[in-house]
């Protein structure tokens, strides 16, 4: 245990970690939940869902960050694995609403409103959590395994990736936007009342919820950094410097990209099933390109190939988002179009490269 | 009763051309009475009738030189519409004739049956006559006499415009069964015949797509194949040529009203110039910094969109402005049945085409043209026999963006221009080189027009996002099997 726990973090990084996990499972539960509402110190619903979607967020950054960082690969379309997980786990609270829908049928008002008698074949059984959790794991693995295995096996690479997974998202996104793919259309998923039988609003069950995206965001660190110590994560780090070289010294490197590009997925997905009852909503503008690639700049501005800058990125940038989308609306393109400059100009260690730069 | 009336009428001694008793009815029958009297005033033909109906339109008719106010609905104004168009079909002019025939082929009152017969005996102009027979015809179909109904059905089926095949098919479900026959024979001859102008139709839908995909990936293409980068701002590029090309037409609107049509001569190179130097400034203000790091490029050219986007929302505004067509660009050809071929699309295929082959020349007749032909096969090497290899990528970036502002420009002919304009062709002119393959302007061309057309295609079997989405995922089946796209320069490097 303790080699283990030696390679993962120094005593430093622990300390660092224990600090987080205490302020997120001990500090902020209490700090919404027993204070008073009038008190000065109590956080407030507005900013628990804040700081869940972030950490979803940085979940996500930093799957992204074991592909690109770590892997080389630079997929613009990890906001379709984020927004399947999201729409696995939406089927399974949109039958949760039960009839208390504005038609009060057993069929999602959307599908009421379609005229549809009965579920379509995407959703079945999915009123099992069970299920939903399957297919939240399933569905983004199975696509990403699928598409990674032709792409990576005719070797198409670089910013040809990046471009097919471009239009592997903005593909879904157009089929989700249709009525007859049976998700709710523009409007997807919304209004949902209960979660395993609870009911979704009140702030004990925000908290369950937010606890459990602070357990998985830290499990994902954890497991992210286990896997860049161990030999596979070298040779992942080989394979994004000199993947010919790899290749010729006898390493099937298909595999071994196969395999974080679906682990990746996978986790995207995760995060997406814990966004969506944090949120309240899903639709198919999760799927734009633009929110693909702006899962790109967290990790850059966090520092790439450090798991944990992934997490500083994927907080620095939408806090800065939801701080200039309320008070100059009309300035956050140009800051984040700024970020996205000045990183790649001047930062290309993010954040995290600067410290360290600092501290040698 | 209308034959009655047309008895007296004919009998009415010549210097009472205009017919009394149709006149009374005019001023105080029903409305029934009133179109039936409308139909009668027609039947002669008289150019008297015209100023009669017209003042009868506005309301008021003159019996034995009194004024009696009538009230007109909407119902007795068309009726009047369609008279007055069924009269100038005696017009000596052929414009007007064929305006007239035009006006009455969509549909008209079975009162004016007469009066077109009486059209189509006089009538041998080939383009007037056929549309007559089928106004005509749909007249006969409407009356109560089964052998009328079977001829024309007959003569409808030798027609080949779309009115007819939506009057067949109401006819091939009547409850006669000989005229149900009939119909459906008749609606086979006209959907053979129409067939051949939809494919026409699909077809030049199709070239039509491609030329515009080739606008919007030529500099792609140019820029990919030189720096081995992807410019995410391309379709930013796209847009401020469109924006350049409104800018000229304000000022054209101000300052020269009456040369309002040639505005676009200026909008031309205006467009380029602009978008260039935007797209040379960005050469070397970032992309030059970032050499060597492709995905970094990718990630800060994305940055640059968003500025661009929201800097040309700050001073346009976030909607969509209004780009006027030209006289010349407006309107189309009628080049089958049913098939209007819009003077923009035409002028946009040619313009495309021009372009093309101005990118060629330059390519292959300049000493730019060499070099930049030389980097993108082998930059290191090029480098080596003293090709000043920095320079050539800030022209060829310039060159690559300003065939992106042509791209804006012609577009800006056919669509809605807005801050997103760019947004909606990036994706596809990406497809394009990836599909194409970089290095040669073949692989670009036969690219957009195969894509052009398999979206049209598609389009027309199971509708636009069915086929986008078929299109992509056919895309990206097609690299797994060519990861350089249709035609790759061949090397033999690894890393290629």
């Amino acid at each position: 245990m303790s080699a283990t726990s030696g390679r993962l973090y120094g005593r430093k990084g622990w300390v660092v970690l224990g600090v987080f996990a205490f302020i997120l499972f001990a500090i902020f539960p209490v700090l919404s939940l027993k204070i008073s509402p009038d008190s000065p110190l109590h956080l407030s619903q507005y900013w628990v869902t804040l700081i869940g979607k972030i950490m979803c967020y940085a979940i996500v950054a930093i799957a992204m960050d074991l592909a690109w960082g770590y892997g080389g690969i630079l997929s613009l379309g990890h906001g379709l694995f984020f927004a399947l997980g999201g729409y696995s786990m939406g089927m399974y609270l949109m039958r949760q609403i039960g009839r208390e829908g504005q038609y009060q049928s057993d069929l999602p008002d959307f599908m009421v409103f379609l005229d549809w008698k009965e579920f379509p074949w995407q959703w079945w059984n999915t009123d099992q959590f069970w299920w939903a959790a399957l297919l939240v794991v399933l569905v983004p693995g199975l696509l990403a395994l699928v598409f990674g295995f032709f792409a990576f096996r005719s070797r198409v690479k670089g910013v040809y990736f990046s471009i097919i997974t471009q239009a592997l998202t903005f593909a879904a996104m157009l089929l989700f936007f249709r009525n007859a793919t049976g998700f709710g259309g523009n409007n997807g998923f919304t209004d949902f009342k209960r979660i395993l039988g609870l009911p979704i609003t009140t702030p004990e069950t925000r908290m369950v919820l937010f606890v459990c995206t602070g357990f998985f965001l830290i499990g994902t660190l954890l497991l992210g950094r286990w896997i860049v110590t161990s030999k596979f994560g070298r040779v992942l780090a080989a394979i994004r410097d000199a993947e010919t070289r790899v290749a010729f010294c006898g390493y099937n490197t298909v595999h071994y990209k196969l395999a974080i590009f679906t682990l990746s997925a996978v986790i995207c997905g995760i995060a997406g099933a814990l966004y969506v009852p944090q949120v309240g909503i899903i639709n198919p503008s999760e799927m734009s390109p633009a929110n693909s690639i702006e899962i790109a700049i967290w990790v850059a501005v966090g520092g790439r190939g450090t798991l944990g800058g992934a997490i500083v990125g994927a907080g620095l940038v939408n806090y800065a988002k939801s701080f200039f989308t309320q008070v100059f609306p009309e300035y956050w393109l140009y800051a984040l179009g700024l970020i996205f400059i000045l990183v790649t100009l001047f930062l290309p260690q993010g954040v995290m490269g600067f410290f360290n730069r600092k501290n040698k | 009763m209308r034959t009655l009336l047309l008895a007296f009428f004919l009998a009415a001694s010549p210097a009472l051309a205009i017919d009394r008793a149709a006149l009374e009815k005019l001023a105080s029958g029903d409305n029934d009475e009133k179109v039936e009297a409308i139909g009668a005033l027609l039947a002669e033909g008289d150019p008297e009738a015209a100023a009669v109906l017209a003042k009868f339109a506005e309301g008021e008719v003159v019996v034995d030189g009194k004024a009696v106010e009538v009230v007109v609905n909407n119902r007795l104004r068309s009726a009047v519409a369609d008279a007055l168009a069924a009269l100038r079909l005696l017009s000596p002019e052929r414009a007007v004739r064929l305006e007239a025939a035009k006006a009455l082929a969509g549909g008209a009152d079975a009162s004016m049956l007469a009066l077109v017969r009486k059209a189509l005996e006089k009538e041998t102009d080939p383009d007037i006559k056929p549309l007559l027979d089928l106004t005509a015809a749909s007249m006969e179909m409407a009356s109560g006499d089964k052998q009328t109904r079977l001829a024309a059905i007959r003569r409808l089926g030798e027609s080949n415009s779309p009115n007819s095949r939506t009057l067949l098919a109401e006819a091939a479900t009547d409850s006669d069964a000989e005229i149900r026959i009939a119909a459906q024979k008749s609606l086979r001859e006209v959907q053979g015949k129409l067939a051949w102008g939809e494919r026409a139709g699909l077809l030049f839908a199709g070239i039509s797509l491609g030329s515009i995909l080739l606008l919007a990936a030529l500099g792609l293409a140019i820029t990919y194949g030189l720096m081995g980068v992807i410019n995410m701002a391309h379709g930013e590029l796209i847009m401020i040529g469109a924006y350049t090309t409104y800018v000229v037409q304000n000022l054209f609107k101000a300052n020269f009203p009456g040369a309002f049509d040639w505005y676009l001569l200026a909008a031309v190179p205006a467009s380029f110039v602009f978008s260039a130097l935007v797209g040379m400034a960005l050469e070397r203000l970032v992309i030059r910094w970032l050499y060597g790091r492709p995905l970094e490029t990718l990630l800060a050219t994305w940055g640059i969109s968003l500025m661009l986007i929201q800097s040309v929302r700050s001073i346009f505004g976030a909607a969509n402005v209004q780009v006027e067509n030209p006289a010349f660009m407006s309107g189309g050809i009628q080049a089958f049945a049913g098939v209007v071929l819009p003077w923009s699309r035409i002028g946009i295929i040619v313009f495309a085409v021009a372009v093309l082959i101005s990118i060629w020349l330059l390519l292959t007749r300049t000493r730019l043209g060499l070099f930049v032909r030389s980097v993108t096969q082998n930059r290191d090497m090029a480098s080596c026999v003293g090709v000043p290899t920095a320079r050539v990528d800030t022209w060829a970036f310039g060159l690559g963006s300003g065939i992106a502002g042509l791209a804006g420009c012609a577009l800006s002919q056919i669509g809605n221009v807005g801050p997103d304009l760019g947004q909606g062709y990036i994706v596809d002119s990406f497809m394009v080189v990836v599909f194409g393959g970089v290095g040669q302007l073949a692989g670009t061309v036969y690219a957009a027009l195969v894509l052009g057309f398999a979206n049209k295609f598609l389009e027309s079997m199971s509708g636009a996002v069915i086929a986008k989405i078929a299109v992509l995922v056919f895309i990206i089946f097609f690299i797994q099997r060519r990861p350089q796209g249709l035609f790759a320069v061949k090397g033999r490097a690894v890393d290629a």
